[in-house]
């Protein structure tokens, strides 16, 4: 559903640009260490009504890149380069105003933790009517009865009453549940979620999930979906980036990654998984650890990690390049190849 | 030590690198839960307790054979950590025995228990809370060898630089501090530290959970290694199902503190029989190019440990429950094929 957008070109035949668009994004901390660079280069795109999944190990840049959208990052993170468009509009540029607007409005998140996220002091019904409030301008009695709605909506069971517990008083999966009401009460064309089910048990994150799926379609929402967890994205996503180090190594379409991948370190962690339904005799494990970001290799960053790594990786940087007889991007020198026998 | 009678999870079933064969229903009986139960009192607000318990294990009788990966899986709050450090007697039951290699713990006299502890050791999860910050990897690493007197001097020392060794670290490591090393090297020194004793029973308390994907598969290799190394018996306890089902023969599945399930992997992947068990087989996500959403089978959360529901804990959630269920708590029973469940609707076939 791309309802009501303003401003579209009457001789405008192209494809409507992307809801999200990122180009060339860099990131820097500054630590009591010096300065690290947490993201170097990182562009993404995610359509209108669609589902990208950011994926990677602790440090590889997916929260960042979420954080920045939002413009939600630390005092000492910087964007040192780059351009983050929502709706054609770049984030880095906004005013203030605007910025305020933007967030919880047409772009909204959500986190791991939705413990730390609620105030303990206030009720779950009261928090969900306040941002109705700021956003929509209504008065307290019709905030409160959209308050009820929302909750109705993330299907918390009985929700005139559950609307005065604390938060306290409710189980985890209750908790994330007011977190997306509260992310949604302003109709989000863009929800970020990062982690969102990370400190749930299993069958609740499983309602959880199901539960955004099928808001995502009621509602036309696009979902940016930051996990380290590949079974998620397999099974949520239209797109997945997996990132390393502060890259994105890889691009491409979820079936077409996960069945012809084309990066070696998306590869291996596909063949790092234990699985339920096909199982190995032993995990292949990727040899060695995460580099620290300051201590980078020369080349390619997963270059010492890489079975097929050859000289080339060690003195040229890859950049993202469209993936041979794929349809993704990639980031190597020596992609695999796309085997024969596709599902 | 194969068993024989049980061909269908032999060889081709076996967690990687299984020498001799699995351990089956002959194998000798290592540790046993005899009606194992474990209540804490539940503390609220700033003063003290209320009176009201937390059943965090409820009457759970179970074997671990010698040699196996008994696999126990099941969400916050089921019990799975607290069984763990029963089995090893970290904490005292409420009620009911363990019984380690024939002898009953809750008997023994304090300074046998303390010869004992050398043979049951226990990996926690948290490599960075679990680790002395300020004492040297050499000198985590020997504190039991000093403990139990295995072995002093230069004796001592070549022993912990074999174990270092022996877990994937080098000599030199010892005189580092934790902090220099990243996580999956600190659970190295976490196993190696356990192994330091030579004990033959180890508890596993989610040892790979806080680990990143591409780290997590070294640390399952290398405890799939050791096991075949030196014979240990594993009791592994995990959130995550899909490891779990990578390293374990068996698997018991928990729900508020109880065993509803306890089957070799392969028949409890193939056929879950309890509901429960079921329900959490669809939730894991997998992934695979093939793969479908995961389906949230059960709805609402796990009804709290301090007041668990009637009958069979599982049946508000459960929707094959009757009105038997209710009422009446279903006893793990045993059926064919090595399985155990606890349910009034899809008990164990006889």
């Amino acid at each position: 559903m791309s309802a009501g957008r303003p401003g579209g070109e009457a001789g405008a035949v192209t494809a409507p640009p992307p809801l999200l668009e990122i180009r060339d994004l860099a990131v820097e901390f500054s630590t009591p260490r010096g300065t690290v660079r947490v993201l170097d280069g990182v562009s993404l795109e995610l359509a209108r009504g669609a589902t990208l999944g950011l994926v990677g190990e602790s440090g590889s840049g997916k929260s960042v890149t979420a954080l920045s959208i939002l413009r939600l990052l630390d005092d000492n993170a910087r964007i040192v380069r780059g351009e983050i468009r929502v709706d054609g509009e770049d984030v880095a540029s906004m005013s203030d105003e605007r910025l305020r607007r933007m967030r919880g409005g047409r772009v909204a998140m959500i986190f791991q933790e939705p413990a730390t996220s609620l105030n303990p002091v206030f009720t779950a019904g009261f928090q969900v009517a306040e941002t109705i409030r700021l956003h929509r301008g209504v008065s307290r009695r019709e905030a409160r009865e959209q308050a009820v709605e929302m909750l109705r909506l993330v299907e918390i069971p009985d929700p005139e009453r559950r609307a005065d517990s604390y938060p306290h008083e409710l189980s985890g999966g209750m908790k994330q549940r007011v977190m997306i009401a509260i992310a949604l009460s302003c109709g989000p064309e863009l929800l970020v979620a990062d982690e969102p089910t990370t400190a749930l048990d299993v069958t609740i994150q499983a309602q959880i999930l199901a539960l955004l799926r099928d808001l995502k379609q009621r509602l036309g929402m696009s979902l940016l979906l930051i996990t380290h967890d590949l079974g998620v994205v397999a099974n949520e996503a239209d797109e997945v980036a997996i990132f390393y180090c502060g890259r994105v190594v890889e691009r491409a379409a979820t079936r077409e990654l996960f069945a012809r991948p084309a990066h070696p370190y998306t590869a291996a962690l596909l063949a790092s998984l234990p699985r339920l339904r096909r199982r190995a005799e032993r995990l292949v494990a990727i040899p060695g650890v995460v580099p620290d970001l300051r201590r980078l290799p020369s080349g390619c960053r997963f270059r010492d990690r890489c079975v097929q790594a050859r000289e080339r990786c060690a003195v040229e940087d890859p950049s993202l390049r469209p993936a041979p007889g794929g349809t993704g991007l990639v980031a190597c020198h020596f992609p695999l190849e796309a085997t024969a026998g596709v599902a | 030590m194969g068993g024989p009678t049980r061909p269908t999870v032999a060889a081709a079933h076996d967690p990687p690198s299984q020498g001799t064969g699995a351990p089956g229903p002959d194998s000798p009986v290592l540790v046993e839960a005899r009606h194992l139960s474990k209540s804490f009192p539940l503390r609220r607000g700033l003063f003290g307790r209320s009176g009201e318990v937390v059943h965090a294990v409820s009457d759970v009788t179970l074997d671990v054979r010698s040699g196996e990966t008994l696999g126990v899986v099941g969400e916050s709050g089921c019990g799975k950590s607290t069984l763990g450090r029963l089995l090893i007697r970290l904490i005292e039951p409420t009620a009911g025995e363990v019984i380690f290699d024939g002898r009953r713990l809750g008997d023994l006299p304090a300074r046998e228990m303390r010869a004992l502890r050398r043979e049951m050791q226990i990996v926690f999860q948290d490599p960075y809370g679990s680790l002395e910050a300020r004492m040297r990897v050499g000198a985590i690493v020997a504190e039991g060898i000093e403990i139990h007197r295995l072995a002093s001097g230069a004796a001592k020392r070549e022993r912990v630089d074999r174990l270092l060794e022996e877990v994937g670290l080098r000599p030199e490591h010892a005189d580092r501090y934790p902090h220099e090393f990243s996580g999956g090297q600190r659970q190295r020194i976490g196993i190696a530290r356990a192994l330091a004793v030579g004990p033959r029973f180890l508890v596993l308390d989610e040892p790979v959970s806080a680990l990143d994907v591409s780290v997590q598969a070294q640390v399952v290799n290398l405890l799939a290694d050791l096991q075949a190394r030196h014979g240990l018996t594993y009791f592994f306890v995990s959130h995550d199902l899909r490891v779990v089902a990578h390293l374990s023969h068996r698997i018991a599945v928990l729900y508020l503190g109880r065993v509803v399930e306890l089957a070799p992997r392969d028949s409890l992947l193939a056929t879950p029989l309890h509901p429960y068990t079921r329900a959490l087989l669809e939730a894991v996500p997998e992934a695979s190019p093939e793969a479908r959403p995961a389906q949230p089978s059960v709805q609402g959360d796990p009804p709290s440990p301090v007041a668990p529901p009637s009958g069979c804990a599982f049946h508000p959630r459960c929707p094959f429950a009757e009105a038997r269920c209710r009422v009446e708590r279903p006893e793990l029973l045993a059926g064919a094929g090595d399985r155990a469940v606890a349910c009034h609707v899809f008990p164990a076939a006889p």
